[in-house]
């Protein structure tokens, strides 16, 4: 049996599933309710400062993107950080640490960006015996009109500065929280680092605009008729999620900084794949605001037993085992072939690979043979573009092979070739070195 | 060999089979829709199942070629209008062959979900969905008619071939004329099948429906041969389609005594959707305490499962083959299995029983195949029945339409556009050789022959006048009343 503990920067827990901050961690009533079923540890939803307390409309907060069988794929919020009096959240994230000492307890953080300000409130954040805190530059909708949020995460530095604050005032670990609503992740991912930060958290919602009612001509969904982008998360985020988490973990600058993976993680695979891509701990939220906490069970089960089928017995033994593969494109070995291959037993005739081939891409399948339905791939027409294995509605019918080196592409008419032939040396590169 | 009758309770001559035995609320169950309508949510998904194939197999398998995964997607996309608009493109009777269509043997056999996991998308489901929801609410017309071209054109027969052909007709601009020699319109749809396939009046809406594009003016109770010729048609319109049916009922090849309870299953079929879909009606026909169903079809099912959920005591249906010679699909057979239904292969009517001016009882004649020959073993056995049904099949009543048209096989001979042996006259629908007996069959017979005549008569095709070109067939006549099978 796996051992799913993880530390992550000093801070234990059972199990690398943490609740992202977000409704779910909002307060006391649910925290418990998600370690009762056994979340590894929580994010409690962002604090702000001491004052009147934030107002959300009453209105629709959620909206959604569907399957055609109602299953959520993307999922948007124009909801505040809390709206609840700041000692009150202070005082329910004391008694649950003193409950639940085994799980991690993190806070997340969102108040204005003025020295006074943060120094206010972290420390009494230290005092409620949180394990750690999360400044939430991140959120892209209503906070950051107000200065705070991804207004702060858009300028690395303030995220620098902000940092630098925090750090000043509390022993406790330092995770900065990063809004993918930038062109460029590794700037603020290394002016969080530059501040001192122990790590970083990713990626926080996106900027989302979910649909249009037609019938109302209103953007959707809308507050007394107007609407207001809000965050967008779920599954249809994670592959850029993931692909933020890799930039940072392959820049120079910030190769071995702690991440805390965030985006579209619904089962134990999306958490894996986090993971091999060098997260220590990963977030959730919109899984289990479709589906409720319970999930955890079977995301930990499964993470479980993918660990014993693959003989890594900690999370640390597998992570960011698949970082090395991420390059820049330049790099790809251009002298590597494949080609696709159809499993004649397992086709269903549908032909989907063969319409899109022929419309779309390289005409490189065949549609019929003496008369009859009939999808094989034509090898000197294939440039092994996998759109055919993506569309084909039957796993591994089609699979990509190999060509040898030194068997005759009969596209090119050339032998592939064994040794290594990126962009960078390639002849057709006025750039090329060497 | 006499082991099942002996099981038997006599059947009771003169105590007969009243009608009323069930109450009405089970007359309203057992005849309410036999596969009720998809709910908005159960065609979201199953839409969704669709994988919307090139060149798709479902189309080639569909006899109208409807464009199955254009309209699931839209379906999918919840434009349900533009659904429908796919379907009766293609096939203006489609709501009708939503309900009734074998798809298990056509589309949905073709479905390459079935080589995946064994389970074809529900298109006929899905097609009812779009069908019904656009008779629901029609608004503006779906097609409307070309301009008018002066030409009047004789349909005879309001069955699904002559409906499908007035509407195409129509549509290209020509006046129509359509014919019936009922009292209602929709030939089989309205009196050939069970109720239970085709409930709230439905054949109705959709011969509305399909009249609601103008042009074609409906005359029913007019037969051809008694109130009017082909010849008189041809004489006073450009064109003529018969979509005829066929009017005769196989005999039995035994001794047909004139006595109470043995009787055509089609007119126990017609005379059930004719009694409404009100219980009251229902519960006013007769159908026998134990009921003896002769054949192996689609009709032989339809009036044995209704027989039962009339409240009869048994239902057997009697084939002189094994199940695979049978000519309803499996899942009728199932059908007509999972409602009590006994099914006797391998027997073969022998000798009709009847005492007191009533039907009895049966006595079939056991039968094999030898050197691929059916026979009779020798061996016998009885069966009492109080009522038995003909359901060996149907032929073509060649004398309405006169001797001038050209038979093959017992039914009329066309080329592949409809056309007959006389000028200017179509035909399709069962009384066409070379069909399968469906009703999607008879309406791409309708929806082709109108096309045929509206290039013929508008000189837009080729021209290929009115010899029967494509047909080599020099059979003129055959005889009526041969057992089929």
């Amino acid at each position: 049996m796996a051992d799913l503990r993880t530390r992550f920067l000093g801070i234990l827990s059972p199990n690398p599933f943490w609740l992202a901050s977000a409704p779910p961690t909002d307060k006391a009533y649910n925290v418990n309710r998600a370690f009762e079923a056994g979340w590894g540890g929580v994010v409690w939803k962002t604090l702000g400062e001491e004052g009147p307390p934030i107002v959300n409309v009453s209105g629709p907060r959620y909206g959604a993107m569907h399957s055609a069988d109602r299953r959520v794929i993307g999922f948007n919020n124009i909801e505040l950080i809390t709206d609840r009096p700041l000692a009150v959240n202070l005082e329910e994230i004391r008694q649950i640490k003193r409950d639940w000492p085994d799980r991690a307890m993190v806070v997340s953080l969102m108040v204005p960006c003025t020295e006074a300000a943060w120094k206010a409130i972290v420390p009494r954040v230290q005092d409620t015996g949180a394990d750690g805190i999360e400044l939430n530059f991140g959120c892209p909708h209503g906070m950051s009109e107000r200065g705070m949020g991804s207004a702060v995460g858009q300028v690395p530095e303030y995220i620098q500065m902000v940092t630098e604050w925090c750090k000043q005032a509390t022993r406790m670990p330092v995770i900065v929280k990063l809004t993918p609503n930038i062109s460029d992740i590794r700037q603020p991912a290394r002016a969080a680092k530059a501040g001192g930060a122990d790590a970083v958290s990713l990626i926080n919602t996106v900027s989302s605009i979910m649909g249009v009612d037609l019938e109302r001509m209103t953007m959707s969904p809308a507050i007394a008729g107007m609407g207001s982008h809000g965050g967008y998360c779920g599954p249809a985020v994670k592959p850029i999620a993931l692909n933020m988490v890799a930039e940072i973990g392959r820049d120079a600058a910030t190769r071995g900084l702690p991440i805390s993976g965030i985006g579209g993680i619904g089962n134990w695979r999306d958490a894996a794949e986090y993971i091999a891509l060098g997260c220590g701990t990963v977030q959730v939220c919109t899984a289990a605001m479709v589906y409720g906490f319970k999930i955890v069970q079977d995301m930990a089960d499964g993470l479980s037993n993918y660990m014993d089928t693959h003989g890594y017995a900690t999370v640390e033994d597998f992570r960011g085992k698949a970082l090395p593969t991420v390059t820049d494109w330049q790099h790809l070995n251009l002298n590597y072939t494949e080609k696709a291959h159809i499993d004649q037993d397992l086709c269903i005739q549908c032909g989907r690979c063969h319409v899109v081939c022929e419309d779309t891409s390289h005409q490189a399948i065949t549609a019929s043979k003496n008369g009859q339905r009939w999808f094989e791939i034509k090898d000197d027409e294939c440039v092994g573009c996998n759109l055919c294995t993506t569309v084909c509605p039957v796993p591994q019918c089609i699979t990509m092979r190999p060509v040898a080196p030194g068997v005759v592409d009969t596209r090119t008419g050339q032998a592939v070739r064994a040794d290594y032939g990126p962009w960078t040396a390639h002849p057709n590169n006025p750039m090329r070195v060497g | 060999m006499n082991s099942t009758s002996s099981a038997l309770p006599p059947a009771h001559a003169g105590c007969g089979a009243p009608a009323a035995r069930l109450n009405l609320a089970q007359y309203a169950a057992n005849f309410s829709d036999s596969h009720p309508p998809l709910t908005p949510a159960q065609a979201a998904i199953e839409a969704e199942r669709c994988y919307y194939c090139f060149d798709a197999p479902c189309i080639t398998a569909c006899p109208t070629g409807i464009d199955i995964p254009s309209f699931i997607g839209r379906i999918a996309q919840n434009n349900l209008r533009g659904a429908a608009r796919a379907i009766l493109e293609a096939n203006p009777l489609g709501g009708l062959c939503a309900r009734v269509c074998p798809t298990e043997v056509l589309c949905e056999q073709a479905c390459v979900r079935n080589t995946n996991e064994d389970k074809p998308v529900e298109i006929g489901a899905l097609q009812r969905h779009a069908t019904d929801a656009l008779m629901a609410n029609p608004g503006t017309p779906l097609f409307t008619r070309a301009a008018a071209t002066g030409k009047r054109v004789a349909v005879v027969g309001a069955g699904p071939a002559g409906l499908a052909c007035a509407h195409g007709l129509a549509r290209l601009g020509h006046e129509v004329v359509l014919f019936d020699s009922r009292p209602k319109a929709g030939g089989l749809n309205e009196y050939g099948i069970a109720a239970y396939k085709v409930v709230d009046n439905f054949a109705q809406r959709e011969v509305e429906w399909l009249l609601s594009i103008g042009g074609i003016d409906l005359r029913l109770g007019c037969e051809l041969g008694r109130d009017t010729t082909l010849a008189e048609l041809c004489g006073g319109f450009d064109a003529v389609f018969l979509g005829l049916g066929l009017g005769g009922v196989n005999a039995l090849g035994v001794d047909e005594p004139e006595v109470v309870g043995l009787a055509a299953a089609v007119d126990f079929i017609a005379d059930l959707r004719q009694a409404g879909d009100l219980a009251t009606g229902l519960a006013s026909v007769s159908p026998g305490r134990h009921v003896v169903v002769i054949g192996g079809g689609m009709t032989a099912v339809d009036a044995a499962v209704q027989s039962k959920l009339l409240g009869a005591e048994s239902a057997t249906i009697v084939y002189r083959r094994g199940p695979a010679g049978m000519s309803a699909s499996q899942v009728e057979q199932d059908w007509a299995l999972t409602h009590g239904v006994v099914i006797r292969h391998w027997a073969a009517p022998k000798a009709v029983l009847a005492e007191g001016g009533a039907v009895t009882g049966l006595v079939l004649a056991c039968t094999a195949l030898e050197d691929g020959r059916l026979i009779e073993t020798g061996e016998t056995f009885t069966l009492h029945a109080d009522s038995v049904l003909r359901a060996i099949g149907q032929t073509y009543l060649a004398d309405a339409a006169g001797p001038a048209l050209r038979l093959k096989a017992g039914r009329i001979d066309c080329d592949a556009e409809g056309r007959t042996n006389l000028p200017r006259v179509w035909a399709g629908g069962d009384c066409r050789h070379g069909g399968r007996d469906l009703s999607v069959e008879a309406v791409e017979h309708g929806k082709v022959a109108a096309r045929s005549i509206h290039a013929e008569l508008t000189g837009a095709g080729n021209g290929n006048g009115t010899s029967n070109s494509t047909s080599t067939s020099t059979s003129t006549s055959t005889s009526i009343g041969a057992l089929h099978g």
